[in-house]
């Protein structure tokens, strides 16, 4: 089979279970996971722009989903004004020092160097004005997240947001997710690949730690509910008229329609940018560009030896592929309604997109995606399928049978065994995945 | 005078001996790390999974101990059962060895692939785990609980402040201190350990002098398995066990393995004391240790703690991050990678 082939029939295999699931389920849960399955297909598509082209072992997605998630905070939530005015204007004066502080380190150890009757006292000065900075900094900052903290902690006790349209959250994103990345990528990139997986993993923790434990910036672990949407409310749909006809004329009830119709609207968004980024990546990946990126990937040294700035490509790619993570993140923010800290754990959103690449064939745009909705769909199915088997299986044993109650009550966690058995397969017997990368 | 001890007691009850027991725990965990890093080049992301799995076996085992009415006085009867889980987790990592791991070996394929191979196996034994014995709590330790009750160190001494050791605590460092020594004794004394090294520093040249391959993998394996179970009972014995925490374990120990120097053994226990106090001495709040060093007039108002106990764990991954900009050969020299 051409690769051609294998890609048309992987969708139609797709296509045909997310059909199966319409029917033997509901077509409520086939248009979740469908939506799961394109958002999957992002961030699978930003993975691979850095392992698949370049090469870069990036283990810190969730870190880069999680930064997107806040922006669709930060962007559609009102701004809770009595915070402001209790702590919000003394904590911004906070960050202000630190960052003055900063800039005063920087300027003195660039200044100074080779000062040489300052000797050792240069990293003394060094250490209090930075230590000193950050007393000054909690001093100001810890009163002020206390008040902002204190205003009416069940319902805000934080910020707020700005009040903008969540749909411009998706581009400022994967704009703070990739200036992030700007500074993570400056910091880590040097490193060889495994540093750098164990780098971003523990950078992405990191992230996750201040997202759950600052709550003036986004309430924390008592998450942020109730973000606004950019499709309309199933309530409104349902006392509309066209509504009611067409649940009439397809044999569902109204409920049942209008939340079809809402997760039908936000397919075709995420579809939309599904496709832009695809063409967008498929045109990068045949360009000059890509090419130079391939090179690099598959011998470092002989494209710097041919003058290619490798670092800077390296950086480049790095940031690309973790504004396309932060894009993504903020789209499962804005379909979710909800920005729940605790729920970014590296096993959902750094490990199983890293199978969905590796499945589907690293390289090659067309495998992340087929890799994308693949594993999101059989994370999600693995349940009721194993649960099925296990059933089935366990079906001659007497009911009151210990093993058999400990098996179906086990069944859910199949899946995870499911996923290691998978990647493992391919690793082994089809490393290049579903889709091999295109022979150029 | 007074003061001074009773400041020094409360650091040693917060500090010093949950310090020492984490940093144990850590060290052996690192010291397995290190001792693949350094014979199979790879860093092995089933790891912590494979510490659970450890673990797993020693409850199981000692659950059917336990209901068939072994008890030993003051002693977990979990320590009994760990020769059992010894030898469940050698046949482990022997069998995904000899499964996943030996044919990348053998096409010499690149390290991230069998790191990205590590994980795929990660997942397998996470689910499997949870498959067997669920993802809940699980306890497991019976015996006596104290070796030294805070309230019994106040009558001794007519002290103020109490100092506590759970038996846990010292069970984990005297087992740890046995098990490093050992592993030490072996690489430097054993003709097999001195294999191993040989392997480790020079591949080609290792062959060449008729070492065995496969032999220094399979012991390499077989001691990382003990390392392993130890590691993984002991954490699950003095913490509780949850198949979920061992995966969050994963990340504090690379940091320990890299900042002590990965490929280094020694590198690796010190690394595990690195965290491990980093992590206590900058979250513990100093205002009762300041109360009875300071003045009376001087005492803080404040807790006097410079990041709060929430970013505990989130400190080892910034120590980390840090060592590997700054030094990436880590404390004790180790590899770069």
């Amino acid at each position: 089979m051409t690769n051609h082939h294998r890609t048309y029939f992987a969708f139609l295999m797709m296509t045909i279970l997310l059909i199966a699931v319409g029917i033997l389920q509901s077509w409520n849960v086939a248009f979740n996971i469908l939506n799961l399955c394109v958002i999957s297909a992002i961030m699978a598509l930003g993975v691979n722009m850095q392992w698949g082209y370049a090469g870069l072992v990036n283990f810190g997605i969730m870190g880069f989903v999680a930064i997107g998630g806040l922006a669709g905070v930060v962007i559609s939530m009102p701004p809770v004004t009595e915070a402001w005015q209790a702590g919000g204007v003394k904590l911004m004066l906070g960050f202000a020092t630190m960052l003055a502080v900063i800039a005063i380190a920087i300027v003195f150890w660039k200044r100074t160097r080779g000062w040489k009757h300052l000797a050792r006292r240069r990293y003394v000065i060094m250490a209090i004005i930075l230590i000193s900075g950050y007393a000054v900094f909690r001093y100001i900052a810890d009163a002020a997240v206390v008040s902002i903290e204190a205003v009416d902690p069940a319902k805000t006790g934080y910020l707020g947001g700005l009040g903008l349209p969540i749909l411009l959250s998706w581009i400022v994103g994967a704009i703070a997710a990739g200036l992030v990345a700007m500074l993570i990528g400056r910091i880590a990139l040097g490193l060889r690949s495994d540093y750098l997986a164990i780098a971003t993993l523990g950078i992405s923790e990191i992230i996750i730690y201040i997202l759950k434990n600052e709550d003036w910036l986004a309430r924390g672990v008592k998450n942020v509910n109730g973000l606004p949407r950019p499709v309309p409310y199933e309530i409104d749909l349902q006392k509309e008229a066209w509504v009611n006809t067409l649940a009439d004329g397809m044999g569902f009830s109204v409920v049942n329609a209008s939340s079809l119709i809402v997760k039908i609207a936000y397919l075709s968004l995420f579809l939309a940018v599904l496709l832009v980024l695809f063409l967008m990546a498929e045109k990068a990946l045949k360009s000059p560009w890509g090419r130079m990126m391939r090179a690099i990937r598959d011998n470092e040294v002989a494209a710097e030896a041919m003058g290619k700035d490798v670092k800077r490509r390296h950086l480049q790619i790095f940031i690309i592929g973790s504004a396309v993570l932060g894009l993504a993140g903020a789209m499962l923010t804005t379909l979710d309604g909800q920005f729940t800290p605790p729920s970014y754990q590296p096993l959902r959103f750094t490990f199983l997109i890293w199978v969905m690449v590796i499945v589907g064939g690293s390289g090659n745009n067309y495998g992340a995606i087929i890799g994308g909705f693949i594993i999101w769909f059989f994370w999600i199915e693995a349940e009721p399928i194993g649960l099925w088997l296990m059933d089935l299986l366990t079906s001659g044993m007497s009911e009151d049978s210990a093993l058999r109650d400990h098996l179906l009550k086990s069944a859910a966690h199949t899946r995870l065994m499911t996923m290691g058995i998978i990647m493992m397969l391919v690793l082994r017997f089809s490393p290049k995945g579903l889709i091999p990368e295109a022979k150029r | 005078m007074t003061d001074v001890i009773n400041a020094f007691v409360l650091i040693a009850n917060f500090i010093l001996v949950p310090g020492l027991t984490y940093g144990s725990q850590l060290g052996l965990g690192a010291l397995g790390v290190t001792m693949i890093y350094s014979v199979l080049r790879f860093s092995n992301f089933a790891h912590g999974e494979m510490m659970s799995f450890g673990a797993m076996v020693t409850i199981l085992m000692t659950w059917w101990m336990q209901a068939q009415g072994f008890s030993f006085g003051p002693l977990p009867t979990a320590l009994f059962a760990l020769p059992v889980s010894i030898i469940a987790t050698i046949g482990l990592t022997l069998t995904s060895d000899r499964l996943v791991f030996r044919y990348y070996r053998e096409i010499k394929a690149p390290p991230v692939t069998l790191l990205i191979v590590s994980m795929g196996l990660m997942f397998f034994l996470g689910g499997l785990i949870r498959f067997i014995i669920g993802p809940n709590d699980q306890q497991f330790f019976d015996g006596e609980r104290f070796i030294l009750k805070a309230r019994d160190f106040k009558a001794m001494t007519g002290l103020s402040e109490g100092l506590a050791i759970k038996s846990t605590q010292g069970i984990t460092v005297v087992l740890a201190l046995l098990m490093v020594s050992f592993v030490f004794w072996f690489l430097t004394y054993t003709r097999t350990g001195k294999s191993m090294r040989a392997y480790s520093n020079n591949e080609d040249l290792a062959l060449l002098s008729g070492i065995n391959p496969d032999r220094v993998v399979m012991v390499t394996w077989i001691i990382t398995a003990v390392l392993i179970t130890l590691a993984g009972t002991l954490y699950g014995l003095d913490k509780s066990y949850k198949p979920y925490t061992y995966l969050s374990l994963l990340l504090p120990i690379f940091a320990s393995a890299i900042v002590g120097g990965i490929g280094s053994p020694v590198g690796a226990i010190l690394g595990g004391f690195v965290i491990a106090f980093a992590e206590l001495f900058i979250t513990f709040a100093y205002k009762r240790v300041l109360g009875y060093l300071l003045p009376e007039q001087l005492e803080p108002s404040g807790l006097m703690q410079l990041l709060t106990t929430d970013y505990k764990i989130a400190l080892s991954f910034v120590i980390l991050v840090l060592v590997l900009i700054i030094k990436p050969t880590g404390i004790a020299g180790g590899k770069t990678l």
